[in-house]
Order: C-alpha cells, then structure tokens, then sequence
C-alpha cells in the first residue's frame, strides 16, 4: 500500500487537499469547481462532436483491449422508445465502469449519455473538471448528501432528452463487495417518470481496482436488464431497494445462468450484491480474489 | 458566529486526524465509524477587556458591594492571584490579570489605601520566576510591588505565613496564608480555564498549607470526583467548598474577580492545530508540513523552547466580581458557554493527543508522570456526566513520554519515579507507604522554599490526580513513548495507532468502538 502510495498521482494530506468528511456540510463555494462547474458547454454540439469521436475511436479500442466487454441483455431495451431517454443504474468497481458502459450501451442512447459523477472528486478543480466533463459528459452531482440542486440538474437533463449514467452506490467499492444503493436514480424515475435500466458490471475490478496504479487486462461482463419502472406511489427507497436486487438477479445470471438466477429471484435468495453476513476476513476470502499484485522492485532485486 | 463543537463520526473520505505529540504531531487515520470530538471554534472575546473589568467590579455580583465602597484609607488590602500554572499557553501580553490587578489598584489608590501585598496563590507549585511574574502581574505592577517587598509568592511552609482557621464538620484542617487571612479585604484574581478552576477552591487551595490541602489532594477524593470539572459530582469541589465556607465564616473577607478565555490557543504559525482537518487551507497545509518536518530534525530542548515560547492570542469573554459562589456560578456557565459538547453514549477506546505542555510544566519539562497526569488526570476528565470512555475500556495516549526530569522544578518527581513507582503503581499503596516521608522531607521543603522547586509531595498529587482513570480503565496503551518510561508508569508501549487499536482489542473486545478526543483546544464532552 505505501509503494502504491508513494506513485500514486495524489499525493496523502497534508500534501494534497484533504477530502471532507461525508458528516459535515460543505460550506458554500464560491468557486467555479465541485457543484459549482459550470458543464453546459459539454452538451453543446462541437464538445459533442469531439466526444463521440473519443468514445468511438479511442476509448473502445482500449477498452477492447483492456477488458474486452462481452455484453448480454441489450435486447431487453428494444422496448424501449427511441426517443425516450433513460437512466442506466450500475453497481461500481472501477473507473473503467464508466468508460465501458459508455462504449457498451446501444448507439441510439451513447451519444446523447451524461453521466452523474461525483463533485467533490472529479469536480475539484477546473482542468479536471473540463477534461471528465468532455471526455465522458461528466456533470457533478453530491454524493455525501441529498442534494435539491443536484437533484434538479438531473432532472432538467433527462427532461432535455439526455440519458443519464449513474451509480447508485455512490462511489467505487472499496472491499469488491457491492454497497448499499442509494436512492437518487429510483427518485430521478420516478420525478422524471423515465425507466431505469438496471446494468450489472462483471470484472471490472479486476482490471482496475479502487486503489490501483495501473490497469490489468482482463475480460468484462456487461449485463443490461429489462427496463423498470416505478409503480404507482412507490418510494423512491422502496424502488432503489427494488432496482439492486434486479442488479443482484443480474450478477447471479452472470454466474450461474438465467433461469437458475430467475428462480432464486423469484424465492428471494437472489446472492446480495453486498456480500456474505460474515467476518472480515471471510467475506474478504469468499471473494476468492486471491493475492495482491507488488509492485515495485521486489528484494532481493 | 463560531461555531460549536461536534462528534464527526470518520468515513471513508475523512482526512488523517491531527494528534498533538508532545513536541511535535501525528496525522493518523482513525478506523471507519470512529468518533472525532472536535471543540468549538473561539467565541467573540470582548472588544474593550479593562471596560468589563470595571463594570465588573463597580456592579459586583452575590452580597458584595462595589469594590471602591470596600476600599479605604488604612486598611489592609491583599491580592492574590492565580499562579504560572494558569493559563495554558501563557497568554499573549497584557495578561488579564495584570489587567485586572491594574484596575483594583487604581481604585485602591483612589481610596488612599498604601498597605497592599500581592501574592501568587501557588499552593505547593514552584515559585515563579521573575519574568514568569512579569508575564502574570505586568511590568508596571512588578516593578511598583517587587522592589519593595510586596510582591510575595506564597509559602506553605513557612511556619510564620500560616494561619489555622479552623476544622470543617468534616473534620477538614484549614490553614491559610497569615497575610492573607488577616487582611481587611482579599482580593483573588482568577483565571478560569477550565470548569474546575476557581470559586472557594482558588483561596482555599492556592493559599493553603499541606496540612490543610491532604484532605482533597487524596485519592479517596480523586475517586470520587466523577469529574472534577462537574461540580456537582466533585468531591474535591465539596471539599474546597466546604473549606471556603468556613474561611469565610472565620472572618477573611474575600472579593472573587473571575475572568473567562476563549479558546484561542494558538498563534498564528500554529493556528492550523486549533482547525479542522478537512479545513485546511494550502497554507495550513503548508505550516503544518514544515513545522513537522523541522520539528522532526530540531533537538528535543531547541523544539521545548519553540513551543514554551508560544503565546496564546486568548481572548477574554467575561469577567465576573464580588461574592465567592455568585461569581463562580456566571464563570462556570461561561466557561461551559465555550467548552462543552454533546457526546451520545461512551466508547470501548478513548484516543488523544497530548500537547507539549500541562499545568506544572510551563518552562519545563514534559516529565512522564505530568504525561500520566494530564492524560490520565486532565483530559480524562474532560467530560460531565459519563466519562467518554466505557468502565474497562481502554485510553490510548499520543506522546513521546521521554525519560526526562527537570531537576530544579522537579527533584522529588525524580525519586518518586526511580524509587516509588518502580515499586509499585498502586495509588491507595503509594499514599499509605510513601505520602508522608516525601512532604515532610527537609531537604524538599528546604527547595520549595528557597528554589524554584515543587512541593516533595507534588508528584503524589499527580499520581492521585490519575486515580480516577486507574479505577476506571481496563488499560492505557502510550502511542510513541520512550518504551521504559511508559512501562515504568504500569502502561503499555506501542509504536502506532494501529498497534496500539489491536492491543486494545485484547482488553475490550473484537471491533470495539473508538472516540478522538481532538484537543487542545480544551472541550468539556456532556456525555449522555
């Protein structure tokens, strides 16, 4: 960990700016960076334009090569209205998520996709901002807090016809196992009245880990459910809840196959995305990952 | 509009945790779901000090009168005031009690009043130094006073000093300074830093005797003081009450001036200890790196004369006259005003920092038993209520603990160390074995007097003043510590935090809760 440490681009605090405790309101910024970064201009047509052409022609290709995606499910959006935009809900590994999901969804939803990414990480200053903002149409939304204004951004985005990338866990998984679902994709579907297509992204962590200096080749699982929608009165809790057990019935088709994952879906003894109810070091073991790669000179060299 | 103290509790985005190092700091990250207890920022001092001073002492509080009524010509006036152990960092010039001093001397001359002595109310600490006189009283005070002998530092062994007032229906001896029980008027200037300070305890404890202070400075007292900061539950503030009341009963007529401090502790180049982490700006960043890095690579006593010269931009946020336990109530709530912060529930594993400097070290140094008495002692009892650690649980301290005496302030805690505690650390034992042979030692009370050099019974008194946490803790782990020293105070050693968190997991169970108590600034925790 402290090799990892020691190249990491960011360097620890004090050297760093420290990050903020998710207990404790932010004070008002007046600054142009976290909530307050302006992306507007990502979304018109020359930014656009520079976009589709690095999602098509720079991203996939490395994506093919880093994490050659095999992708499952897309015929259960041809339900779906063309013109109508959705909200894709992924569970969170990886910084490759984002870029495979963009490279991975049907044609007619890539390049008309925001994605809601964190304001406090990739909004913190301005070059990052602008390069997120561009390169995948990043826009910040708060993730430590419920938000009205990042709830109102969203939800003018999806009104305007754009696609929305988000996950609802909000923030990688520090451990492999999934966390909790939070409920701001099930309140923007319900508030919009758009489908939630849920995704379950498969590997991805194996080809870069929370934590991880450089990425591993490796092949990924992309699997895209059946489009949900809210039912009449449902809490936006109750949907969260509903919409990562489908991403949990989605991982265990993964594994096992689709009629095993129905029928456990249907008893509810669908895997949690969470995890085992067990100790530390069992839950940690049952992801069966094995050893850490060192990096770095090894000793003797 | 400062805000107040919180418990943050630590997630995955909270920045490493300042700890205070004795001379130096530590960042540590603290386990996911820990508690942090951060103190509230500085309340707004008040703008014109030496103002409220005088309308403090014109509207006096309780009986009293206004003290110019009490002034006249051919009576016998004495000051005392609170010794070089108050406050903590010293306070930037003017300190409030030369503030305070100048202004009751200003009445006294209006009333023609030329019989006036000041006394440092020192009980059995050392005696102050001229420059540490200078810093308390100002030098206008000093020089008008000094040169002509009316500048005394108490002396609780000085057989012609001392007057025996009485027994409280405790049974509790009471003996006081001669000059000052004698006097028309007794004037105390009180700095209140705490919630435990002053009140009946600043005459009845700083101008005692030994033989009057053994009945609180005990650890059948300690014990019971569940805290010493709760008056309600203090024995030691019954006691002193108890004590002050029959003071007062025999005649000695005292006038309380109280003030209270915000908590402003550090200067500027240092101002980043007193702010929270994730609020760090570049240069707080940038004063923190170089200060620890230069810290790292500074001798030990070049880097005790860098923090011992610190001054704390204090501000004062009021000041209370007139009748003992009148002012002492409005002093208290002010200092709860600034100090106090809400903690839900106590925690398996209490974790601090301790600073550089405690109560008996100023100008000094930083011996291990003033570490177990400010860990143990102080800041365990920084809570009202419940302590924030759980019955059994464990206390983890941040200090170096270095195995290093001064030997002018500090010559009995020196053979307390070598001979008593390598025998054993047992309180109630070292009470019933050792007490008496150390505070009637001739050649200790030959330098309480003459040197600058505390009390022989002083480093009991510290020892008691940790007997409550004794009782209390399953085990005090010492993070950092010279590893002899820290097993000689009867704790364990542990490199790091994270050792120091899995030692603990022995005595209070697997994934136990943890709480930071990030002080200084000091806090009072209200723990329901």
């Amino acid at each position: 960990m402290s090799s990892l440490r020691r190249f990491s681009l960011r360097p620890p605090f004090p050297l760093s700016k420290p990050t903020w405790p998710g207990g404790v309101d932010r004070p008002p910024l007046d600054r142009k960076t976290g909530m307050n970064f302006d992306t507007d201009w990502s979304r018109r047509f020359p930014a656009r334009v520079a976009r589709a052409a690095l999602v098509d022609d720079v991203f996939a290709p490395i994506i093919k090569v880093m994490a050659s995606p095999r992708v499952s499910g897309l015929d259960r959006l041809a339900s779906l209205p063309d013109d109508e935009p959705v909200i894709f809900a992924a569970n969170h590994h990886s910084h490759f998520d984002t870029t495979i999901l963009l490279t991975a969804v049907p044609e007619r939803f890539r390049h008309k996709l925001v994605v809601a990414a964190a304001s406090d990480y990739f909004f913190d200053n301005r070059v990052k901002g602008a390069v997120w903002a561009l390169a995948i149409g990043a826009f910040p939304i708060e993730r430590t807090k419920v938000s009205r204004r990042s709830a109102d951004q969203a939800a003018e985005l999806l009104d305007d016809g754009w696609s929305l990338i988000i996950f609802p866990e909000g923030g990688r998984s520090p451990h492999g196992w999934g966390q909790p679902f939070r409920a701001g994709a099930a309140y923007l579907a319900i508030r919009c009245h758009r489908a939630v297509v849920p995704v379950h992204l498969e590997g991805t962590r194996r080809v870069m880990r929370k934590g991880a200096r450089l990425p591993t080749p490796s092949t990924v699982h992309v699997t895209f459910g059946r489009p949900m929608r809210a039912d009449d009165g449902e809490d936006a809790r109750v949907f969260a809840a509903r919409i990562e057990r489908e991403v949990a019935a989605l991982a265990d088709e993964q594994a096992t196959d689709w009629w095993s994952a129905r029928r456990r879906a249907a008893a509810g003894t669908t895997p949690p995305l969470t995890g085992p109810e067990a100790g530390a070091w069992r839950r940690t073991w049952s992801l069966g990952e094995g050893r850490r790669r060192r990096h770095g000179p090894r000793w003797p060299a | 509009m400062p805000r107040p103290g919180f418990v943050l509790e630590v997630d995955r985005s909270t920045p490493p945790t300042l700890f205070q190092h004795g001379d130096g700091f530590r960042l540590e990250k603290l386990p996911v779901g820990a508690r942090v207890i951060y103190p509230a920022e500085p309340l707004e001092a008040i703008a014109d000090p030496d103002d409220a001073i005088r309308d403090a002492l014109l509207n006096p509080l309780g009986d009293s009168q206004p003290l110019p009524t009490l002034l006249r010509a051919g009576m016998k006036l004495t000051i005392a005031f609170d010794d070089v152990s108050l406050p903590l960092p010293p306070m930037r010039r003017p300190d409030v009690r030369q503030r305070v001093i100048e202004s009751v001397l200003d009445m006294a001359a209006d009333a023609g009043v030329d019989d006036v002595v000041l006394i440092a109310a020192l009980a059995l600490h050392r005696r102050m130094t001229e420059v540490e006189l200078r810093q308390a009283v100002g030098d206008r005070v000093y020089d008008a006073f000094e040169p002509h002998g009316l500048l005394w530092q108490h002396d609780a062994e000085d057989p012609d000093g001392m007057v025996h007032l009485g027994v409280t229906d405790q049974g509790e001896d009471v003996e006081i300074n001669k000059r000052a029980a004698t006097s028309d008027l007794l004037i105390y200037v009180n700095i209140n830093l705490v919630a435990m300070d002053g009140g009946h305890k600043s005459v009845a404890t700083g101008l005692a005797s030994y033989r009057s202070l053994r009945h609180h400075h005990n650890v059948a007292t300690m014990q019971q003081s569940r805290s010493f900061m709760d008056q309600h539950r203090s024995e030691l503030h019954s006691s002193n009450w108890r004590m002050g009341r029959l003071i007062a009963a025999s005649g000695v007529k005292v006038f309380q001036i109280e003030s209270t401090l915000n908590n402003d502790t550090f200067p500027p180049a240092f101002d980043f200890l007193q702010k929270r982490e994730w609020e760090w700006s570049l240069r707080d960043r940038a004063a923190f790196t170089a200060a620890s890095k230069a810290l790292d690579r500074t001798p030990p006593r070049i880097a005790r004369q860098i923090f011992q010269s610190q001054r704390a931009p204090y501000g004062v946020t009021s000041v209370q006259a007139g009748e003992v336990e009148a002012v002492h109530e409005q002093t208290t709530a002010n200092v709860y005003r600034q100090q106090l912060v809400s903690v839900e529930g106590q925690t398996d594993v209490l974790t601090m920092g301790l600073p550089y400097i405690c109560p008996y070290n100023v100008n000094s140094i930083m011996n291990p038993i003033l570490v177990m008495c400010l860990g143990l002692g102080y800041f365990f009892n920084l809570y009202r209520g419940k302590p924030l650690v759980r019955p059994g649980g464990v206390l983890v301290m941040s200090h170096p603990t270095p195995w290093e005496f001064h030997p002018v302030h500090h010559p009995s805690y020196i053979d307390f160390f070598e001979q008593v505690l390598a025998e054993t650390t047992d309180p109630v034992e070292i009470e019933a074995k050792y007490e008496e042979s150390f505070a009637t030692d001739p050649w200790y009370v030959h330098l309480y007097r003459t040197t600058n050099a505390y009390h022989g019974v002083h480093p009991f008194y510290m020892w008691y003043w940790g007997a409550h946490a004794l009782q209390h803790l399953g085990g005090v782990i010492v993070v950092g510590g010279d590893t002899r020293a820290v097993r000689r105070l009867g704790f364990k050693p542990a490199s790091t935090l994270r050792d120091a968190l899995e030692m603990a997991e022995d005595v209070v169970g697997r994934d136990p809760s943890v709480t930071h108590l990030h002080t200084p600034p000091i806090l009072l925790a209200d723990v329901t």
